[in-house]
């Protein structure tokens, strides 16, 4: 049961005004067959800090481990699923989802059949001719994330990945990520700034401040356990201990932002 | 855009088309214009039939078509071979950037007519000289294209292939240079477009074929019709390279403008 490990990560970028602390002291884990989402205002560092756990920034302090082996770089067994999509429009959607096969030189009719597996399993059984710029955001986040899957990763690293999408959708995604995760066993770390999605999301979740971004509270929360043991999503949403924990978030995130204001003032 | 509007451009062009055609007939046929100054569209025409028959000093309007296209094609090829390595390695490595772009910058606005004569004294008067003209002329807005085309490639792109597991090279080659590729299709249309031009400079030197030279060739010979079908010629055929590659960019990153 792999773990991902942030330990003590503090990173200051420099800037011209000198420099600038985007995270300060931050210490989580995510554990297989967990997800850990970090919730936070926009300028909090949530993405520094999925920046830092794929491997793609290196902290300024502190340690990323895996196991206890520091992360060096990206690698697929963090894959990363984005906002934007980051797809390669000039490639279908099923090579899209092969194409970290490719990398590994897979031979093309068996790594269309692994991909085509995939799509199924997003939901976009049939689409695996389509063109990228044909999809709508939904679907291309499905894609987005069959192709994270398809390179058998130990985490999945999301960086607000519904955050572009409509309500309805989101909500449809959301479910999708919940029985992924279950069906996949992975560990899952996620972010967003939407409290009701952090909540929804979670196994648990963390808060962070803004600039720098530290963790100032910790929760476990029992919602995506219990809708995948079958309650259903609106059922959820509309518990009172889960409205409970949404007010409390909200005055918690409204509190440090006054807070940060006034220590900008 | 509706259907009418095109249709409104489409009429505006035929209209302004025809309106020069007909004072080009006019002008001629009344006798207005002498043929020696400007031949009418039909001596034109039969002098088009004549060149694809009988040919023009020493050779044939095909033969004359067929070393044109063959010296653009060469140097266009080239110019890919080599700009679209070079403009990506100067968009991936702002070090490389600094060393040869203002090398580029140095020579791209200066006219190839300019520093034809010093390419004469130092690579002579046959095909490598105007190969070499026409291969400076593409080289530069191929290369600035694809720099550019690399350094807007969208980063996300590049990290979700890094934690795919790609290497360098094949982020290079199977992210960065697709993600370019527009600008880099893009480019080469420009630049063929510089490169055609600079061909009829390039023929100006000691050829025996190509359209340029039959050009200049009746113009010093007071030929006119030659003249005025030979400039038809290369302008049909500035015109065909133009549709050929933008049915290329349409194909291989139609992506791009689908949006």
């Amino acid at each position: 049961m792999p773990t991902l490990s942030v330990d003590r990560v503090s990173l200051t970028y420099r800037s011209k005004r000198g420099p600038v602390a985007a995270l300060a002291d931050v210490s989580l884990a995510v554990a297989s067959g967990e997800i850990v989402v970090a919730l936070g205002a926009s300028g909090c560092g949530k993405s520094t800090l999925l920046g830092l756990m794929a491997g793609f920034l290196k902290p300024s302090g502190g340690a990323v481990t895996v196991d206890g082996v520091p992360v060096s770089g990206p690698g697929t067994d963090r894959a990363v699923v984005f906002q934007d999509d980051a797809l390669m429009p000039w490639l279908s959607a099923e090579d899209n989802v092969a194409f970290g096969l490719q990398m590994r030189g897979v031979a093309q009719a068996e790594r269309r059949a692994a991909a085509r597996d995939m799509l199924a399993q997003v939901g976009l059984a049939g689409c695996a001719s389509h063109a990228i710029h044909e999809m709508s955001g939904g679907m291309r986040q499905r894609v987005g994330l069959a192709r994270a899957l398809a390179v058998k990763p130990d985490f999945l690293l999301m960086d607000e990945p519904l955050g572009a999408l409509d309500e309805l959708t989101r909500e449809r995604m959301q479910m999708l990520v919940l029985n992924l995760w279950q069906t996949s066993g992975k560990g899952i770390f996620l972010i967003t700034h939407s409290i009701e999605e952090a909540l929804f999301l979670s196994t648990r979740l963390v808060l962070l401040s803004p600039r720098p971004g530290r963790i100032v509270q910790r929760y476990d929360t029992g919602f995506a356990r219990r809708f995948i043991a079958g309650e259903p999503v609106r059922t959820i949403k509309a518990d009172p201990d889960f409205l409970a924990m949404r007010d409390d978030l909200s005055s918690a995130i409204l509190a440090n932002a006054a807070e940060d204001a006034i220590d900008v003032g | 855009m509706s259907a009418d509007r095109a249709s409104g451009h489409g009429a505006a062009t035929a209209l302004s088309l025809g309106a020069v055609f007909a004072i080009w007939w006019g002008a001629t046929a009344s006798g207005l214009i002498t043929p020696l100054f400007l031949p009418g569209p039909g001596d034109v025409a039969l002098r088009l039939i004549d060149l694809a028959q009988h040919g023009f000093v020493g050779a044939t309007l095909l033969q004359h078509t067929g070393a044109s296209l063959a010296r653009v094609g060469l140097a266009m090829l080239f110019a890919v071979i080599t700009a679209v390595p070079v403009g990506m390695a100067m968009g991936l490595y702002p070090r490389i950037n600094a060393a040869i772009d203002p090398l580029i910058e140095f020579y791209r606005p200066v006219p190839p007519l300019a520093y034809l004569p010093l390419m004469v004294i130092w690579f002579g008067i046959g095909e490598l000289t105007k190969i070499l003209l026409i291969y400076l002329a593409i080289f530069a807005p191929l290369a600035i294209a694809t720099a550019s085309g690399v350094r807007r490639v969208d980063p996300n792109r590049i990290r979700a292939a890094q934690s795919l597991g790609a290497s360098r090279d094949q982020i290079a080659w199977l992210v960065i240079f697709p993600s370019a590729l527009p600008d880099i299709l893009t480019g080469l249309r420009i630049a063929l477009g510089v490169g055609w031009s600079t061909l009829v400079a390039a023929e100006l030197v000691a050829a025996t074929r190509g359209l340029g030279f039959m050009v200049q060739s009746a113009s010093q010979m007071l030929v006119t019709d030659v003249v005025v079908a030979g400039i038809f010629v290369i302008a049909l055929i500035a015109l065909l390279i133009e549709l050929v590659l933008r049915w290329v960019e349409r194909r291989f990153a139609g992506w791009a403008s689908a949006g």
